[in-house]
């Protein structure tokens, strides 16, 4: 059994979420609020939201999305803005330009959707992430696979998806120690490929306890 | 109730992590102050949130301000403006609301880390802050979107002295110089109101009310009040009623004591006429566990409000996994997630189509039902409640005193 020489530390993380006193009625304002809100506001309404609804498998990816199809009824526009897959994004520019291709595109071709009224508001929020580590540390396969056991969904979001975000890499904290503290390359790759956007947490968790256990049994 | 009773509610990886953000304000000093020890919503969450603090080892302290009958029926008047309604006050109220704050500054003693005030009739008590390294937080929970200007602006330089704001919506909120943080209310899953009841207490209940629960139930439960739209809601069942054999269960009170209650409840009995489906339940103020068992009783529950605060029976029915057909206002959208928690409806027919629809797909509705229990259990919970004050103050705490 490898052992580690830098243990896997679990963190929890909690976001406070700021209201930041910007709301939109319609398209044009809402793609005028993205492109200047902070990055906070980005992660709060994509990153942030997938994991606050990590419940819903079915058509919910993000904020934006499901306002556009609740408030102003754009379904074409709405199944665009949710098609985008977050776990894809290594950082909020990026994923914040795409999102206004997306609505500028439409704009472009249905000018007059941009300045409907919207059945609600929306509100722009941004997060504030408080950190804090649950104490333990896994040194071996066995000990990560005992504590992950134990993991819940904040600390789960926070190591599989936030950790893309800080990492700047398509992969998540689990498949960087898997890989280059216990060698496990290819454990690491199987666990990249776990879609968390067409799951919810539990069952990208239950994934991956499985390939744990597939691998502690070879 | 203890901590550990939530345990089978939230799962031990959710009571770890709020195990392990307490554990880092272990000790740590926290003030509540508010208006009121019984009664009312927010006495209601800081009987259950301050023991649970204090089971998680932070050292929470619940004050409680005092006045005369001067002093409540300006806060009153002051709490109605506030929400939108009018204010016909005389300019020596704002005096005798500030004299009452002084005499509770020198009554109360505030020496804790983390104060938090909650709602306007304490909120001079920011005067009493003293020096040296602490937080004081202004936790809102009423409705500030139109707020009366004249008392807006004599509360507005108080609220802008603290550290931050909690407000319940966006919606809610005001422009301030201060954070504001959205903090949702909370239902308590083991109140009499919400617990689990077995299907024989349930059906006791249904039966005792005359509700037959062979057939389709629809519910509302809501105060007989005009802005909770108790005809719109008969309007609508009589829609559904052309298709679908089915029951209007309207549960609500104060019809009594509230010269508008016993009106609209009038209003209700004339728009039901004469159908023996339609249960009209004038409820005493003690009926938790009749609410508990006639929303579990429930096919689909309604919430048709015209205009609402948050709106927590909504979150107490999909707690339930009831499928929830409701408007688009004040926070109830925050909870019926369109299409994933529930249905929202902008109409008297659109509120009738979705019932008809959610009737004629029951395997939707069961969903629905289940993902509204999940959302609640992750964001309406008292323990959600704790977890973002805890993170709060660890937040606040890093930032040092501003």
């Amino acid at each position: 059994m490898n052992r580690a020489n830098r243990p896997f530390e679990f963190f929890t993380a909690s976001y406070l979420t700021r209201i930041d006193n910007e709301r939109a009625m319609s398209l044009r304002q809402l793609r005028d609020g993205l492109d200047h809100c902070s990055n906070p506001s980005i992660f709060y309404h994509t990153f942030q939201s997938l994991g606050d609804y990590h419940f819903l498998t079915e058509g919910f990816s993000n904020d934006v999305a499901q306002w556009v199809l609740a408030a102003l009824n754009r379904p074409r526009l709405a199944e665009q803005l949710g098609g985008l897959d977050i776990r894809g994004y290594v950082d909020l520019a990026r994923l914040r330009e795409d999102v206004l291709l997306i609505i500028d595109e439409f704009l472009r071709a249905s000018p007059e959707a941009g300045d409907l009224e919207a059945f609600e508001p929306f509100y722009f929020c941004s997060s504030k992430e408080v950190l804090v580590p649950l104490g333990w540390e896994a040194w071996t396969l066995v000990e990560f696979r005992r504590f992950l056991e134990r993991m819940g969904h904040a600390s789960f979001h926070f190591h599989f998806l936030v950790s893309r975000l800080r990492l700047h890499l398509q992969s998540n904290d689990f498949s960087v120690w898997f890989k280059e503290e216990l060698g496990l390359e290819g454990l690491a790759r199987q666990v990249d490929r776990i879609d968390i956007t067409m799951d919810t947490i539990d069952g990208a968790k239950a994934r991956l306890l499985k390939l744990v256990d597939r691998e502690l049994a070879a | 109730m203890q901590f550990d009773d939530y345990v089978p509610i939230l799962g031990v990886q959710e009571v770890d992590e709020l195990r392990a953000l307490a554990r880092r304000l272990a000790g740590r000093s926290v003030q509540m102050v508010n208006s009121t020890a019984v009664g009312g919503g927010v006495a209601e969450i800081l009987n259950r949130l301050v023991p649970l603090m204090q089971e998680l080892g932070v050292s929470p302290r619940w004050d409680v301000i005092t006045g005369g009958n001067d002093f409540f029926e300006i806060t009153k008047a002051f709490h109605n403006a506030l929400q939108g309604g009018p204010y016909d006050g005389r300019p020596q109220d704002f005096e005798t609301f500030l004299a009452y704050s002084e005499q509770n500054r020198h009554r109360l003693t505030f020496d804790s880390e983390f104060t938090v005030i909650h709602d306007p009739q304490p909120v001079a008590l920011i005067d009493a802050r003293p020096p040296g390294k602490n937080h004081w937080i202004w936790r809102c929970h009423i409705d500030l979107s139109r707020p009366n200007e004249r008392v807006w602006n004599f509360i507005r330089p108080f609220v802008s002295r603290y550290d931050g704001s909690l407000f319940s919506s966006p919606e809610f909120s005001r422009q301030l110089p201060i954070p504001q943080y959205l903090f949702y209310p909370c239902i308590d899953p083991l109140s009499d109101k919400n617990r689990d009841l077995a299907a024989d207490a349930v059906r006791e209940v249904a039966e005792r009310f005359g509700i037959d629960t062979d057939r389709p139930v629809l519910t509302q439960i809501s105060r007989f009040d005009r802005l909770k739209d108790p005809v719109g809601v008969i309007r609508a069942y009589q829609i559904v009623k052309r298709y679908a054999d089915c029951q209007l269960v309207l549960a609500g009170g104060s019809a009594t004591d509230d010269p508008e209650g016993a009106e609209v409840l009038a209003e209700v009995r004339e728009a039901a006429g004469d159908d023996p489906d339609v249960h009209i339940l004038d409820l005493p103020p003690w009926s938790a566990v009749e609410i508990n068992a006639l929303q579990r009783a429930s096919t689909i529950v309604i919430q048709k409000s015209l205009r609402e605060g948050f709106g927590l029976t909504v979150a107490e029915a999909l707690w339930k996994k009831k499928p929830v057909v409701a408007s688009a206002v004040g926070g109830i959208p925050t909870q019926v997630i369109h299409k994933h928690t529930g249905l929202l409806a902008h109409s008297v027919e659109g509120t009738a189509y979705q019932i008809r629809f959610l009737l004629s797909h029951p395997a939707l509705a069961q969903k629905l039902g289940e993902q509204g229990h999940e959302h609640v259990r992750e964001h309406f919970l008292i323990t959600s409640n704790v977890r973002r004050y805890l993170a709060l103050f660890l937040h606040h705490d890093s930032l040092g005193r501003s």
